[in-house]
């Protein structure tokens, strides 16, 4: 049957079962907003198109699936490349779909045209200009299956205008054909082996876990690998929720803001399995000085992450999942009794900690937004202290459970990233924590939850800071506060979340935090939390840029 | 050191410029890079001559895997490998010289592309030894203009780099 490419990409998008997009129409991708408007894919309608670039993101953060974002040419493009740059540091799936100028007026800088093809090959997998109709179904299939497997990622595909309204016979390929792209699944059994007698052998073992972890599905195994051998589990943060906190072997976060006893665990390990992470300098700290004695096995689909940045002993390349199956099945429990005592008594010696006195403090918050959901809510961050301090306060007992922008450090991601996450698990209670600066990001689509019925929970950290940076400013720049005071500017959020019919509530006293909490959740619409906490609280502890990761500053809390 | 990379891609407009940024975003310089269609006109070939330490060329190769639209890459080790260059050297004469001229192309085995009153334009092919010793046999009498097309290379031995008639399916 003959379509027009519009019709073409709507009913690609219907056979890749995709429901919801997000999107924000315009000039070029005119053809392709008139075939929606009757069609069983719904569109999430954005306030800015960096919005639906995070929301699609938000959702297959949130739910495994493929998120697709739509825009129009030139700046309706360039709107998305931040929240393309997210998606691709952070391994997301994700297609983006642009309109462009008619085919014929390319490259003559026609009324908004931009090379967005151009623009966004260093931050995509993948990405396609269409110059045939007759190539869009092909393309489709394979922007979806690129997107989806191996080491996940956002794929363009731009789409002049002129082929949106050719038409073709529509044959939608049953099958991604791709000569150069054959991504490993299964380890190699002879690294297997390797592995399994490193740790057999291992007197000061640890699981370092990522992000790759998650996007494989691996918690199952994971859990089995630690709890059968008595292995702790330290996570980065695109790692938390892949194994439950608390739990006695879990050492929570590690890094430039982890738990201390993670830092210490790691640099004095024997072996260190890494599973779907990357050595990356947020984690590693001064990358000569860590950890010194130990082995290391590296899992991870992608064959570029293994000795990018730590020479790897036991490189094994494949699926995160299915690599641990093999393993579990070929391991020998090693004797780290000796090896936990001596957590444990990191553990006693420097805890998480805040002074709980009668101010209100952040943390307090945090930690009361996880007792309140149990650590089940899905939660979604923006990027700064607010960030930092929710990895560490709220105890994630499940994956897919914290939505955060953690290689680009997204300022901005975490509320349209809200949106996208309620809209893939309806029945969740989401939550976005924010700083009162990063909100300011993407504080337009309050009107998208309020339209579309989203009731994410907005719980600000409001110190009228931009508060990380206010912070380094005070420990290496000598409380030079230079342009990181937001100077008690506002907004009014609580009328703010009023004029967008949303409901807004301001906090200010410890003893009114749960009950605030407990009403934002059981109330069904989008509900601003607009807590005025203590001004100048710090994250601790820190790794000073540069430092070996336990040398940290504890800002006299240890 | 020097690696000299083949690199097998889909012959599709926009691969070239995946290539070079993928060096040009690790601030990496390419030496050479030679672009042309294989027997398959579906798949071209790259030789890219780059400098740098094993570790970082390591990581490069695997960045290139990474690109859907690389099919193989191959770095050839010193030694191992058959190399070629074209180059085309303009070379000054004066009604004194040229005679002199003629007779160093002839010896070095290079030929003549073309000749003009005051200039000799002189084409050789050969691995880099050769044109290096071409260079500096003409130096002496002025070079007026040099072009390379950039090093192609492929095994000595009897393995053929190939993109493979039969591509792998993915579900």
């Amino acid at each position: 049957m003959k379509m027009t490419g519009a019709q073409i990409l709507i009913e690609c998008l219907k056979k890749e079962n995709v429901d919801v997009i997000f999107g924000y129409p315009g000039g070029q991708v005119l053809p392709i907003f008139d075939k929606l408007y009757d069609s069983p894919v719904k569109l999430i309608l954005v306030r800015h198109e960096q919005a639906a670039a995070h929301a699609a993101d938000g959702y297959a953060r949130a739910t495994g699936k493929v998120g697709v974002c739509l825009a129009t040419s030139g700046p309706g493009a360039t709107n998305l490349v931040t929240g393309i740059a997210t998606a691709y540091m952070d391994s997301i799936p994700m297609v983006a779909i642009t309109g462009q100028v008619k085919s014929f007026l390319i490259g003559n800088d026609a009324f908004q045209e931009a090379d967005i093809t151009g623009i966004t090959r260093p931050i995509t997998k993948h990405n396609y200009l269409v110059e045939d109709v007759k190539d869009l179904a092909r393309v489709m299939k394979e922007a979806f299956h690129i997107a989806s497997t191996g080491r996940p990622g956002p794929v363009l595909v731009d789409i002049p205008s002129d082929i949106q309204m050719q038409e073709t016979e529509f044959d939608y390929p049953e099958k991604a054909v791709i000569r150069g792209y054959n991504p490993h699944c299964s380890g190699h059994p002879g690294q297997i082996k390797r592995a399994a007698k490193a740790v057999a052998e291992s007197k000061r073992p640890i699981l370092y876990v990522g992000g790759g972890a998650v996007i494989s599905g691996a918690s199952e195994e994971i859990i089995e690998l630690a709890t059968k051998n008595d292995i702790p589990v330290t996570m980065t943060l695109l790692g938390l929720g892949a194994f439950p906190m608390p739990h006695r072997l879990a050492l929570g976060m590690l890094g430039m803001h982890g738990t201390a006893y993670a830092n210490h665990a790691i640099m004095d390990s024997d072996l260190i399995v890494a599973i779907g992470a990357r050595f990356d300098d947020r984690v590693t700290g001064k990358i000569d000085a860590f950890a010194p004695h130990a082995k290391v096995i590296h899992i991870d689909i992608d064959p570029a992450s293994v000795s990018k940045n730590v020479e790897v002993d036991i490189p094994i390349v494949g699926d995160v999942r299915v690599v641990l199956k093999q393993l579990n099945e070929a391991v020998k429990k090693p004797d780290t009794k000796a090896w936990l005592a001596q957590i444990a008594e990191w553990k006693k010696l420097y805890p998480l900690k805040y002074k709980n006195d009668e101010s209100l403090r952040p943390q307090y918050v945090i930690e009361q937004i996880c007792e309140a959901t149990k650590g089940e809510a899905v939660i979604c961050t923006e990027v700064g202290q607010h960030q930092m301090w929710t990895a560490q306060f709220y105890n994630f007992a499940k994956p897919r459970t914290i939505l955060s922008s953690g290689g680009l450090g997204t300022m901005g991601y975490g509320f349209p990233a809200a949106i996208g996450a309620q809209l893939g698990r309806p029945k969740a209670t989401v939550f976005d924590i924010a700083g009162d600066g990063s909100i300011q990001m993407n504080i337009q689509e309050l009107a998208t939850a309020v339209a579309n019925k989203l009731p994410v929970k907005i719980a600000i950290l409001n110190n009228c800071y931009l508060g990380m940076v206010r912070q380094w400013q005070e420990l290496f720049y000598k409380k030079r506060y230079s342009y990181t005071c937001l100077n008690n500017a506002g907004p009014d959020f609580v009328k703010l979340a009023e004029a967008y019919g949303a409901v807004g509530m301001r906090i200010t006293k410890k003893s009114l935090v749960r009950s605030a909490i407990d009403k934002a959740i059981a109330t069904k619409n989008v509900v601003i939390m607009d807590f005025v906490v203590e001004r100048e609280e710090n994250v601790f502890p820190m790794v000073p840029a540069g430092e070996a990761i336990n040398k940290m500053i504890s800002g006299g809390l240890a | 050191m020097k690696h000299t990379i083949s690199v097998l891609v889909e012959n599709k407009f926009g691969v070239l410029a995946r290539i070079s940024g993928l060096f040009s975003a690790r601030g990496f310089n390419i030496s050479s890079l030679a672009v042309g269609e294989t027997d398959d006109p579906s798949v071209s070939r790259m030789t890219i001559v780059v400098e740098g330490d094993d570790r970082t060329l390591d990581q490069i190769k695997k960045q290139l895997n990474k690109l859907i639209d690389v099919i193989k890459v191959v770095d050839y080790k010193e030694g191992s490998f058959l190399d070629r260059e074209l180059i085309l050297i303009k070379v000054s004469v004066t009604a004194k010289t040229r005679k002199e001229v003629l007779e160093a192309v002839e010896s070095s085995g290079a030929g003549i592309a073309s000749a003009g009153s005051a200039s000799i334009s002189i084409e050789a092919s050969g691995d880099q030894a050769k044109i290096k010793a071409l260079i500096e046999l003409l130096r002496p009498f002025g070079i007026l203009e040099v072009v390379r097309t950039g090093r192609i290379a492929m095994d000595t031995g009897d393995k053929a780099l190939k993109a493979e008639g039969k591509p792998e399916v993915n579900e």
